[in-house]
């Protein structure tokens, strides 16, 4: 009993300790919605958040919380947080926008990041990437490569974030072949392999020789390879999944943004705002091309630079698919209509549910 | 085409099917297991490691049935030696075990996995159609094939069989017939525990090659819901569980096809058919009254 007692002693002592070691200059929090071995979305946000602590080391102390649903629970974790002395807490999933701006009135020394959605405050910045931009690119490699011209989109929600993913594809692949044609299969879900990987056989029965997703699992992109087609990475680079099969990959890195922002609060210049950065600031990054021939690598890269250079592939002439124009030739859509994109371009073998 | 997709609706279905004939032997007995997913999961995460680390997918197998039997032993000890709460000790079997597969599961993340490779059954394998359909497939989905007439057989035409029954619909008088109750169940709970693990190799190993974390993705939950659909009958949970995987897999085909029905009532579709079938079950009283085991979920305490 006694030793007992004196181990428990110690153990308060070494507990103190360390947490007076740690006293670092700034706390970043971080909440995700799914697990963080999801090798997807929240994988990569906390590897923003692995960055974060390796660039500031000990003046930079960070936490995380895990399959945080969103809702009234994502509430009551943001306000721990916030009670815990976190100095600026990321919130990274679009469920947690009203939560975050509840919790933002009650504690307004404290600065909230909410990453995908569209409600600011004083102490609450938002923070997006132009994802569309790497499935532009994409869509191009897929024209060049498939045989039978017919490419199959895994695609989870009906969101505008998921549908302007669908158009910039096959607007890149219209770019190279204007007859290029594209199957959508929706699986209302985010995750979950056994459905997407079924998805993907699916689309390959019926003559897709090409496979993207905007859903998180590297199941399709097994199948792909186990069929002999090839895909595309989402998220994060998957080509150890799909050796010979994946071209690239979209790959989502939150470090420079999270990095750039607790920096900000160090130097007390933290600033609210929107954020919708895409290749040109590193914030979407293309793996690096395999199992593609030279010419269409060299295509790939070219678009990648004209992309950096200020180039936007929701670059009229663009037609919906209900014939009426999106955008007369040279007119570009501005970001409020890639943000709330609620259409498909013509050329799309679906109908969007509503 | 017809047969790609058949194949398809079976690599869908045989999860589905191992875990629900395993829980159905399970609650025959006269206890609900409500832990199947968390089982399952256990065995998908042992399964995939060991088949990682050994290089040996019949390992992985082996593991994965030991890791879900591990799992339920914990379980039997709680609810029949313990006489703990059946539908909570269940329902904390399912959340220990995504917590701890995620866990354990932490290393292999990002990892490729090892396939189970295809086993071609001579011969029969060459009929036109059925063939390549029934007998060009992993050996997990062959096991399935025999564990259902294996436990249908067990059950009805075996002396042990009938009485694991008579456990299940009257315990008190099968104690007073000198059976060991506990015993029997918690037998039947290690089956069932052993054929979770079996459909969570099937997920790591073969159905889709890779560990992330809450990969069953609730299958588990529908393989519970199949054993009620068969009315507790080892055939019908063949017939619910095809038809399930029919369902989900036609519901991506016909999107792919440009059939103009919304996803997501396409999506829903397993699972109106599951409460159709349902419906139509305990509509005829006296057959469901047959079936349903008179104990199930009912704690036993000798007393004496």
């Amino acid at each position: 009993m006694k030793s007992l007692l004196k181990a428990t002693v110690a153990a308060l002592a070494f507990a103190a300790a360390g947490s007076t070691a740690q006293a670092a200059d700034v706390k970043a929090c971080f909440i995700y919605v799914g697990p963080v071995g999801d090798f997807g979305w929240s994988y990569q946000h906390d590897q923003g958040r692995l960055a974060v602590e390796e660039h500031f080391g000990d003046k930079v102390e960070t936490a995380y919380l895990e399959s945080v649903p969103e809702g009234p629970d994502a509430e009551r974790a943001i306000e721990r947080f916030a009670r815990e002395g976190c100095n600026v807490i990321f919130t990274t999933s679009f469920g947690y926008m009203n939560p975050t701006i509840k919790v933002a009135k009650k504690f307004p020394d404290v600065k909230f990041e909410h990453a995908t959605g569209y409600k600011t405050a004083d102490n609450v910045a938002t923070y997006n990437s132009k994802f569309h931009q790497g499935r532009y690119i994409i869509g191009q490699i897929a024209a060049k490569q498939s045989k039978s011209g017919v490419a199959g989109y895994i695609a989870s929600f009906p969101i505008p974030e998921v549908v302007s993913g669908i158009n910039a594809f096959l607007l890149g692949a219209q770019s190279v072949n204007p007859d290029f044609k594209l199957k959508v299969v929706w699986v209302n879900t985010w995750f979950d392999p056994g459905k997407e990987a079924d998805a993907a056989k699916a689309l390959i029965d019926q003559g897709a020789d090409i496979i993207t997703q905007h859903t998180d699992s590297t199941a399709p992109l097994q199948v792909a390879q186990e069929r002999g087609v090839h895909g595309f990475g989402q998220a994060s680079d998957m080509v150890n999944f799909a050796k010979d099969a994946q071209y690239t990959a979209i790959i989502d890195d939150w470090a420079p943004y999270y990095i750039h922002r607790v920096q900000d609060v160090l130097d007390g210049k933290w600033e609210s705002g929107s954020s919708w950065e895409g290749l040109a600031e590193g914030h979407v990054v293309m793996a690096p091309y395999t199992n593609l021939p030279a010419d269409v690598v060299e295509m790939a890269k070219a678009t990648e630079a004209k992309i950096k250079d200020g180039w936007e592939p929701f670059t009229g002439p663009i037609t919906k698919q209900d014939g009426s124009v999106a955008a007369e030739d040279g007119v570009r859509l501005d970001d409020g209509a890639i943000l709330g994109m609620n259409w498909y371009v013509q050329g799309v073998d679906d109908k969007l549910p509503q | 085409m017809f047969e790609a997709v058949l194949l398809t609706v079976i690599t869908a279905a045989t999860p589905l099917l191992i875990a629900a004939l395993g829980e159905l032997v399970v609650e025959r007995s006269g206890v609900l297991n409500l832990g199947v997913e968390g089982m399952m999961i256990m065995g998908a995460v042992v399964g995939f490691a060991v088949a990682n680390q050994t290089g040996s997918g019949f390992l992985g197998v082996i593991a994965a049935v030991a890791a879900g039997m591990a799992m339920s032993a914990l379980f039997g000890f709680l609810v029949l030696v313990l006489v703990t709460n059946q539908v909570a000790t269940g329902l904390a079997l399912t959340i220990l075990g995504i917590g701890f597969s995620g866990m354990i599961g932490e290393a292999f993340i990002g990892v490729p996995g090892l396939k189970i490779p295809e086993l071609y059954i001579p011969i029969l394998s060459e009929i036109p159609f059925f063939g390549p359909v029934f007998f060009q497939q992993d050996s997990i989905v062959y096991i399935s094939f025999v564990l259902v007439a294996a436990v249908a057989y067990f059950l009805f035409r075996t002396r042990l069989g009938l009485v694991l029954r008579a456990v299940g619909d009257n315990h008190g008088s099968a104690h007073a017939l000198g059976y060991s109750v506990i015993r029997i169940r918690f037998s039947a709970v290690l089956f069932g525990g052993a054929c979770a693990g079996l459909a969570g190799a099937y997920m790591s190993l073969a159905y889709t090659p890779q560990w992330v974390e809450n990969m069953t993705a609730g299958r588990g939950w529908i393989a519970l819901a199949l054993v009620v659909f068969s009315s507790w009958l080892p055939l019908r949970v063949v017939v619910g569980a095809y038809l399930f995987g029919a369902v989900s897999v036609l519901n991506l085909h016909a999107q792919a096809v440009e059939l103009d029905i919304p996803s997501q009532l396409l999506s829903s579709l397993p699972y109106l058919a599951t409460i159709l079938v349902l419906v139509l079950i305990s509509a005829n009283r006296r057959l469901t009254l047959v079936n349903t085991p008179a104990c199930l979920g009912k704690p036993f305490v000798p007393d004496r």
